[in-house]
């Protein structure tokens, strides 16, 4: 009778080996062009070659499109291409700006860009600090030794999944005037509640909506910072028999600050930019109580009749340095915790 | 022998060259959007066309009606563009479009049969360009549930019926059947300015120049805002979303749940075939008020698009679907109302539809006659979607609670200047 014994596999043998070849026979082709190219221009200035395929996509798909939005921002009329657009320096940012009180949109020559910035500050306020919590307290109960856990990551990781489209439709079902929630409501005798109409409770859905939908990302960041703090730590409090609410604040939330600071910047950049879910959830409405930036520069590029790109230009780049200046002051702020 | 073989493959290849350019085919694209079941009418037009002229092919991309209003006019001004468009915003396409008179079999067929039509889709300043035709001729006006009226026993407001009786009428049988939208008006312009222009608005000057805001309009704009504050309509429409969005009552209507909807003829087909025999509804004559009882005109037009490589081959196209034959079919399958003279003068049957389809599409039809001047003015107005965008974005907001009436009349006066001003950059 034969052996069944199996034989110690060699290293390069079978599927990764037919793939290895081709590989090294490539790195040997490459090899002899890049020693001729560092002795060229030399070891430390290599680093250079390496980024320049990235740098070259990225210029091409990012900071080329970036300064034509700021050359689109200087000129005027209806014209698609530079050349057919005349130059008007800055009159599109002087149009931005044109308001009696900055505090009263109304009084505003572009007033619905500063009910944008208004409502977009207002959901992001709301929408970071519901957001941080949530995933926070989310993060906790998930690292905790509660039975079916694997199913609970996996349930309040799903929404991310889903297309920010798919969830607004599947909300606005919800809450829509026959929509699942009145249904729920009306069977049991109450009157109908128009949730998406009225100004405040619009707000408070969309900020709920995308909680709902992003939570899970978030929490998965935080979940990853609280497995990554040491169990001696928590054995040495409750050694001292240290009460759990200073663990948290002593042990937890210092050693989680570095992840807080990424969900926290990472939620507040999303915040500034949401538009998909809130277009198709409320549509700005009702009157421009939900009207983010970002549908702003969408409605003045391209819904008007006469598609005025240098005003939304204008505003992209407003946009723009807002959302560069709040990175950098939370780089700066996680940099002096971190030095701290 | 081998010379006999190199003879042979020359011939071989000579012939295959030759056969390939006997069978080259010139493709023509249409961009085509659908309210009701034309996308498919027109496809099956467009087949019979290939199966006759085998050296054109057509291919129609069927896109959504936001693709046309926001992506199309991208698309033209980059000069990548379909050869051939239906769109709705005729006087903004209009210098994007091909004069195709060169080109046509007979110039003066199209004229005769689409003449009033024809300036509509004509580039500022141009008044002999033809470069398209009218795919359907809309005329706006309300679609009423008669089951609600006789469950409420309520009767019908007559022919000569102003809004106001109607907006009454409607809030009474709302009220005794519980419907919850006594009154639906889509969000749009076109159906503001019915209400408008039949309370006396002008909107131009004596110059032209657009003059919106003047007793007539604030007339149709108070008359909506009262009825929102009053419940006779519902905020789900016009107060609901924000800036130029487009909202329909069609679901609602279909569901029952509204007694009157103000909207336009390009709906029969599609209440004809949904609606069946859940409840009986008709179209009435447009409501009167201080200026006369005008609806708004309006339509889709299919647009020559000068960009095209083969122009010759896209007015072949047109031909075909402008011809009377093929244009009767294609109105009376899509039961439109035909913005082709000759066939309106003759009658169509409609023989697809309905008996209460055929009778809708008889008052629309009748209701041509009653469109006023100011209303086929602001319809032929290149920048009126402008004037339209301007309108239901503040109003919306005035309804929304968002400032009152006369804030919003400023302002649509100032996004309008602004707006034309930044065109003429």
């Amino acid at each position: 009778m034969a052996s069944a014994e199996t034989k110690p596999r060699r290293e390069g043998e079978g599927a990764a080996g037919l793939l290895a070849a081709p590989l090294t026979l490539l790195m040997r082709l490459v090899d002899g062009p890049m020693r001729a190219l560092q002795r060229l221009i030399g070891e430390r200035r290599m680093a250079y070659v390496f980024i320049l395929p990235n740098l070259a996509f990225f210029s091409l798909f990012v900071f080329l499109p970036l300064i034509i939005n700021v050359i689109f921002s200087v000129t005027g009329g209806a014209g698609l291409f530079p050349s057919e657009r005349p130059f008007v320096g800055t009159q599109q940012y002087g149009y931005l700006f044109d308001c009696g009180s900055f505090l009263d949109p109304s009084s505003c020559r572009e007033d619905h860009f500063w009910r944008g910035v208004s409502n977009t500050a207002r959901f992001t306020v709301f929408q970071v600090t519901a957001m941080v919590l949530f995933s926070l307290l989310t993060a906790i109960v998930l690292n905790m030794k509660i039975r079916a856990r694997g199913f609970f990551r996996a349930v309040y990781f799903f929404p991310v999944l889903l297309s920010p489209v798919v969830v607004a439709l599947t909300w606005k079902w919800i809450l829509q005037r026959d929509g699942l929630l009145n249904a729920a409501i009306t069977s049991i005798g109450g009157e109908r509640i128009l949730l998406l109409v009225d100004p405040s409770w619009a707000m408070f859905w969309i900020v709920f909506v995308s909680v709902w939908a992003h939570m899970g990302f978030y929490t998965l960041i935080l979940l990853a910072g609280l497995q990554a703090i040491p169990a001696d730590l928590y054995e040495a409090a409750e050694m001292d028999a240290t009460p759990r609410w200073r663990v948290f604040w002593r042990i937890t939330l210092p050693l989680l600050w570095p992840n807080m600071i990424v969900v926290i910047v990472l939620a507040l950049i999303k915040g500034v930019q949401t538009f998909d879910e809130v277009f198709v959830l409320t549509g700005g409405g009702p009157g421009t109580a939900t009207l983010m930036i970002v549908h702003y520069i969408y409605e003045t590029a391209f819904a008007n009749q006469v598609q005025n790109f240098g005003l939304a230009a204008a505003a992209s780049v407003v946009l723009g340095i807002v959302l560069f200046a709040l990175t950098l002051a939370q780089l700066a702020a996680s940099r002096r915790k971190g030095a701290a | 022998m081998q010379g006999k073989h190199w003879i042979s493959a020359l011939a071989l290849t000579v012939g295959l060259v030759a056969g390939s350019g006997a069978f080259a085919q010139t493709t023509v694209r249409i961009a085509w959007y659908s309210d009701g079941n034309e996308g498919e009418v027109v496809s099956d037009l467009l087949k019979r066309f290939e199966a006759q002229n085998k050296d054109i092919k057509v291919v129609l991309d069927q896109v959504p009606y936001k693709a046309i209003t926001e992506n199309l006019p991208v698309q033209l001004a980059s000069g990548q563009g379909p050869d051939i468009a239906r769109v709705v915003d005729l006087g903004g396409v209009a210098r994007y479009a091909l004069d195709m008179r060169p080109y046509l079999k007979d110039a003066s067929y199209w004229e005769k049969n689409f003449g009033p039509f024809l300036p509509w889709m004509r580039p500022e300043g141009d008044s002999s360009a033809i470069t398209g035709f009218m795919t359907q001729l809309t005329v706006t006006g309300p679609f009423v549930n008669k089951t609600l009226f006789e469950q409420a026993g309520v009767a019908l407001p007559g022919a000569k019926a102003t809004w106001e009786e109607w907006g009454k009428a409607a809030k009474d049988v709302a009220a005794k059947v519980k419907a919850p939208f006594p009154v639906a008006m889509d969000r749009s312009g076109h159906r503001f300015f019915s209400v408008a222009i039949s309370e006396g608005a002008k909107v131009f000057d004596d110059r032209g120049e657009p003059a919106v805001i003047d007793e007539g309009f604030k007339r149709g704009a108070k008359l909506i805002y009262d009825w929102h504050q009053n419940g006779t309509m519902a905020k789900e429409l016009w107060g609901s979303v924000s800036g130029t969005a487009y909202r329909g009552a069609n679901d609602e209507f279909k569901n029952a749940q509204v007694v009157m909807y103000q909207s336009g003829s390009w709906q029969i087909a599609q209440f004809d075939k949904t609606v069946g025999d859940a409840f009986d509804w008709v179209a009435v004559p447009s409501p009167c008020g201080a200026g006369g009882c005008s609806p708004m005109p309006g339509g889709a037009g299919l647009v020559a698009i000068k960009t095209t490589k083969s122009p010759e081959a896209v007015a072949k196209v047109m031909d075909y679907l402008a011809s009377e034959p093929v244009l009767s079919e294609f109105y009376a399958r899509s039961l439109f109302v035909p913005g082709h003279l000759g066939i309106a003068a003759k009658g169509l049957d409609y023989a697809g539809a309905t008996p209460q389809g055929k009778a809708a599409l008889k008052v629309f039809s009748d209701q041509v006659a009653q469109i006023s001047p100011a209303a086929y003015k602001l319809q032929g107005y290149a920048n009126n979607r402008v004037i339209f965008n301007a309108v239901i974005s503040r109003l919306g907001q005035a309804i929304s609670g968002e400032g009152t009436l006369d804030e919003a009349y400023k302002r649509i006066e100032s996004d309008i200047a602004q707006q034309i001003a930044e065109r003429k950059k």
